[in-house]
């Protein structure tokens, strides 16, 4: 019981405070849109279709996996900004278990990544991207999964960090190469060699190929092999976040 | 003084015990092969000057920091095997703040009430108990970055007494506020440690505070202990009474020699006698000062004897160097 209340606190206290910091709702918002507008229309116009879709609809899906991968990752900073303001001192102090710190963490970033995408399924509605209710649902609970899993990756770089400077170092270098080799922008069939090799080994793929599967029907491996893969690596991500946070 | 509390002492009455307790960061102990027992009920009291390891100990015992070496438990439990159940045990007031800013003054309390586990009947009851005693009803539904360092100061003990725990660590708790502040708060601590059976360790720079309130008092520097005792005790053992002179003819060999007086001291041209009873030796000595232009006599208080453990003077007289080994040192 006192430990469901811990975690209902830690997350009560983050979706507060998103709410509150306006500069992160209206910075997590604007940059998708300029990925569906700008991207999307600018180099669509220059692209036929893509397996039936206009790009700006083809990209759709992984417009909101990256949304979902940079809002979660980033997350992790606040962790080291709660230590250096020496709030996260009254955290730790408290009976509650580490476990119960780092699951309240982790469903406030959740919570962060979760509200943009609501933000972005309304979107989707408004540029003929096939939704219906039942989609909507399906790529909300694989999103909730994909967020659950990067944010559990933040938490674990931001608890080893120190500085945050040092935290966007860290994860440029896992965030990039994550979101790239996704297929997230281009199906990464077209790729060639190790660069297609590299996509099997990188969990976001399977996240892009759900969410795509779901929403646009068109999906590389079958989407209960994405899901498993994706939960796998989320239950691993969790685990090493407990550790982390253990040794806090 | 603190009156103990009738009844309250459990079958194991020490509720704090360290053995040779050790933090180093790197060549500097700052806590250095530390004994200490701290029984239940019991107020008390750590001082010491600026870097004497206070916090890294308190820091210790809450579980926050990981000590070298060396053993201790809170309530019972081992710091290092039973963090959780320790954390079960204590409430803390940090020295550095750490309310959350960007939530009101409530919205601080009431995480606190979630996080401790405070029986939900109670919780709306104590928020505004604790908000009346430091006065802060009016702006509790503030943002915190709307205070004042005082009015955090303010939140920041509130919630820390919020829980009733059973153990209460409070580093420089009162730091910054304002007497009226300051006499609530005691007041409201010494009744809970009455009341609850509440003990209570406590850091701080004001030796008034110190004396007032605590049963005993330990005064560390360098990471150690340098002296344990109550309050009344350390005065008599050391100051006794503290007569301030002014000499025709400076020469202080004639008073080195007198059995009762301890220490002599020698600043701005005054002479400074640490007496053991000035109201019975008074009359001898001025005997063996020759004429004297200026005489006063007041007796002796905590800072007396803090700065005689603690003061620059002693520490460049010590035999052993140990004020340049530290200074080698960093
Ligand atoms: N994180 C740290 N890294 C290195 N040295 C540290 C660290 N924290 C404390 N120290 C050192 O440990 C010693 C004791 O520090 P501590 O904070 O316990 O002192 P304190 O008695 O609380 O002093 P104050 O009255 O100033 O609060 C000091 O020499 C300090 O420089
Ligand atoms: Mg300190």
């Amino acid at each position: 019981m006192s430990e469901i209340e811990g975690i209902y606190a830690i997350w009560l206290r983050e979706a507060k405070i998103y709410m509150r910091e306006k500069e992160r709702v209206i910075s997590s918002i604007v940059s998708p849109l300029l990925w569906i507008f700008a991207f999307g229309a600018g180099v669509g116009s220059t692209i036929e279709t893509i397996e039936g879709y206009n790009y700006q609809v083809f990209i759709y899906p992984g417009v909101i996996v990256m949304t979902v991968l940079f809002a979660s990752l980033f997350y992790g900073v606040y962790i080291i900004w709660d230590r250096k303001l020496d709030f996260l001192k009254e955290v730790l102090v408290a009976p509650v278990s580490r476990a119960s710190v780092f699951a309240g963490k982790v469903l406030g970033g959740a919570t962060d990544a979760m509200i943009q995408v609501v933000f972005l399924l309304i979107i989707g509605l408004f540029i003929s991207v096939p939704l219906t209710p039942l989609v909507i649902i399906k790529a909300f609970l694989m999103l909730l999964l994909i967020s659950i899993a990067m944010v559990s990756i933040g938490l674990v770089i931001g608890a080893n960090l120190k500085s945050p400077e040092g935290f966007t170092l860290v994860i440029n270098f896992v965030m990039w190469p994550m979101f790239f080799f996704s297929g997230a922008l281009f199906p990464v069939g077209n790729l060639s060699g190790w660069l297609y090799a590299v996509t099997f080994i990188n969990p976001l793929t399977y996240g892009v190929d759900a969410v795509r599967g779901i929403i646009l029907g068109t999906h590389q491996f079958p989407i209960l092999l994405d899901v498993a893969v994706m939960f796998v690596f989320a239950v691993i991500a969790m685990g090493i976040g407990v550790l982390s946070f253990r040794r806090m | 003084m603190h009156t103990k509390p009738e009844g309250c002492f459990s079958e194991e009455p020490v509720v704090i015990k360290t053995e040779v307790l050790t933090k180093k960061y790197g060549k500097i102990s700052a806590v250095d092969s530390m004994n200490l027992e701290v029984k239940e009920g019991e107020i008390f009291g750590l001082l010491g000057p600026n870097g004497a390891g206070k916090t890294t100990l308190i820091s210790m015992l809450c579980t926050i920091l990981k000590p070298t070496s060396g053993k201790a438990w809170v309530n019972g439990f081992d710091i290092v095997k039973d963090p959780g159940k320790v954390r079960k045990s204590i409430g803390i007031v940090f020295q550095s703040p750490s309310v959350d800013d960007l939530l009101t003054g409530r919205e601080n309390l009431q995480m606190h009430n979630l996080l401790f586990g405070v029986p939900r009947e109670i919780r709306k009851q104590r928020i505004s108990e604790v908000l009346s005693i430091v006065n802060l009803e009016k702006r509790a539904d503030d943002l915190v970055n709307t205070y004042s360092g005082g009015m955090r100061r303010r939140l920041e003990l509130a919630r820390g007494i919020m829980h009733h725990p059973k153990i209460l660590f409070l580093d420089e708790p009162t730091l910054g506020l304002d007497p009226q502040t300051r006499e609530h708060i005691w007041e409201y601590i010494s009744d809970l440690a009455v009341k609850e059976c509440m003990t209570v360790m406590l850091t701080t720079h004001y030796m008034e505070e110190a004396e007032n309130l605590c049963d005993r008092i330990a005064i560390i520097d360098y990471g150690k202990i340098v002296v344990l005792d109550s309050p009344s005790e350390l005065k008599n053992q050391i100051v006794g009474d503290v007569v301030k002179l002014k000499l025709r003819t400076p020469d202080t060999e004639a008073l080195k020699k007198l059995e009762y007086v301890r220490k002599i001291e020698v600043k701005e041209g005054l002479l400074y006698l640490s007496i053991k009873d000035a109201s019975k030796h008074l009359q001898d000595l001025l005997t063996h000062t020759g004429p004297i232009d200026f005489v006063e006599v007041r007796s002796g208080t905590l800072n007396d004897v803090f700065m005689h453990y603690t003061g620059r003077e002693i520490r460049e007289g010590e035999a052993e160097g140990g004020f340049w080994e530290r200074m080698m040192k960093k």
